[in-house]
């Protein structure tokens, strides 16, 4: 769609797609589809070579003028995978403290070498980004599984949505330091949702919002992703 | 079935707009173009703190030269572990800078887009943000545009 139109403008279009079934039906002049873990269009993180060959045969397509057509890129990354990945947990430290927020408090320096190694972070949509900033969301999504009502806690449906991302960005962004394992896609995510209590306690306050109606179906629907509202 | 599998099936048949034709256009030689990524990741710039919402068909202006970049899509459907990892991944616009180093194409832009994907209301995009968008990108003598998805 928006290549047709950036097409009419005069500007030559390549589309590099994950998801054949959208190439199929929104014909964009030239579309080089990858199978590819969504989410990783270009490929795995730091592989300079297969990020190149793909930008590159993209690229070349646009000396074509037959579309619309979809070449298929023909090498494949298979699923790598739904296992959660193995991180090593610092113990509990504060046996006072809620464990989701003790457990996001003891990988602080975990995530801060990601950052200083990466020099980004993907935290601080609704947050301050660091771990201060995740606390405070966590105390809110715990008040979430306590039965209080969205809009009681002040947050829309977007913040709430964006809120469990950030802390999911926390703590995957942490694993990339902690895992003892290469990360393959989805591989944090689902250590993020499955193996670590704010995960957990996401997934549990998911299930009384829906259970009990104290958000909208969009925050049910999105505040976990798919996979992981099992 | 893997998740991955699972969603290419649930998106995979949506409805999109018909165009009446495909354009073509064929542009400048490769090695003479100068290229933009438009990505529909939803890129946001640390800063630009307002929320992307569903249904939103607006677009962001990124600098080429700004890797502070936040994935404010909506949807907590893909992998973003790869993203955090290496923004390449979903924006590749340090293979983008290494192919003009080496001859490959003309030259990077310098602003380059982001919209949201996962979007149904096709008619204010096609009307309104995506002409602007290109329009930006024809103002500055932008060829070629890789779209990538996330």
């Amino acid at each position: 769609m928006l290549a047709n139109v950036f097409e009419q403008a005069g500007i030559t279009t390549v589309n590099i797609g994950l998801v054949r079934g959208q190439l199929e039906t929104s014909k964009p002049p030239r579309a080089l589809y990858v199978e590819f873990p969504l989410g990783r269009p270009l490929g795995r993180p730091d592989d300079v070579e297969l990020q190149t060959a793909v930008l590159t045969t993209a690229l070349e397509l646009t000396s074509r003028d037959d579309g619309p057509f979809i070449v298929d890129y023909p090498e494949v990354i298979a699923e790598e995978g739904d296992e959660p990945a193995s991180c090593p947990m610092p113990p509990r430290h504060d046996p006072d403290l809620h464990p989701a927020i003790d457990e996001a408090r003891g990988i602080r320096n975990a995530y801060q070498r990601n950052v200083d190694t990466t020099g980004r972070t993907l935290l601080g949509r609704v947050a301050s980004p660091d771990v201060d900033g995740v606390v405070t969301l966590i105390e809110q999504v715990i008040r979430l599984e306590s039965g209080e009502r969205l809009d009681d806690i002040g947050w829309d449906s977007a913040t709430a949505i964006a809120a469990g991302q950030d802390i999911r960005a926390y703590y995957e962004e942490a694993g990339l330091q902690l895992a003892d394992n290469v990360v393959g896609a989805r591989s944090l995510e689902s250590w993020f949702y499955s193996a670590t209590e704010a995960g957990q306690l996401i997934r549990r306050a998911q299930k009384v919002m829906k259970e009990q109606g104290t958000a909208d179906d969009f925050v049910v629907q999105y505040i976990l992703p798919g996979t992981q509202a099992r | 079935m893997s998740a991955d599998a699972n969603l290419r099936n649930a998106v995979g048949g949506l409805p999109s707009p018909e165009f009446d034709t495909s354009p073509t256009t064929l542009g400048t030689p490769l090695s003479e173009a100068k290229v933009a990524i438009v990505t529909t990741a939803g890129l946001k710039r640390s800063g630009e703190v307002e929320l992307w919402q569903p249904g939103d068909g607006s677009y962001t202006v990124i600098p080429a030269d700004a890797r502070d970049l936040q994935l404010s899509h909506f949807s907590p459907n893909f992998d973003r572990s790869g993203i955090a990892a290496d923004l390449n991944v979903v924006y590749p616009i340090d293979r983008l800078n290494e192919l003009a180093d080496a001859g490959v194409i003309g030259s990077v832009a310098e602003r380059h887009l982001s919209f949201m994907g996962a979007q149904f209301d096709f008619a204010s995009i096609i009307q309104d943000t995506a002409p602007r968008a290109a329009q930006e990108l024809v103002d500055d003598d932008v060829d070629v545009v890789i779209f990538t998805p996330v």
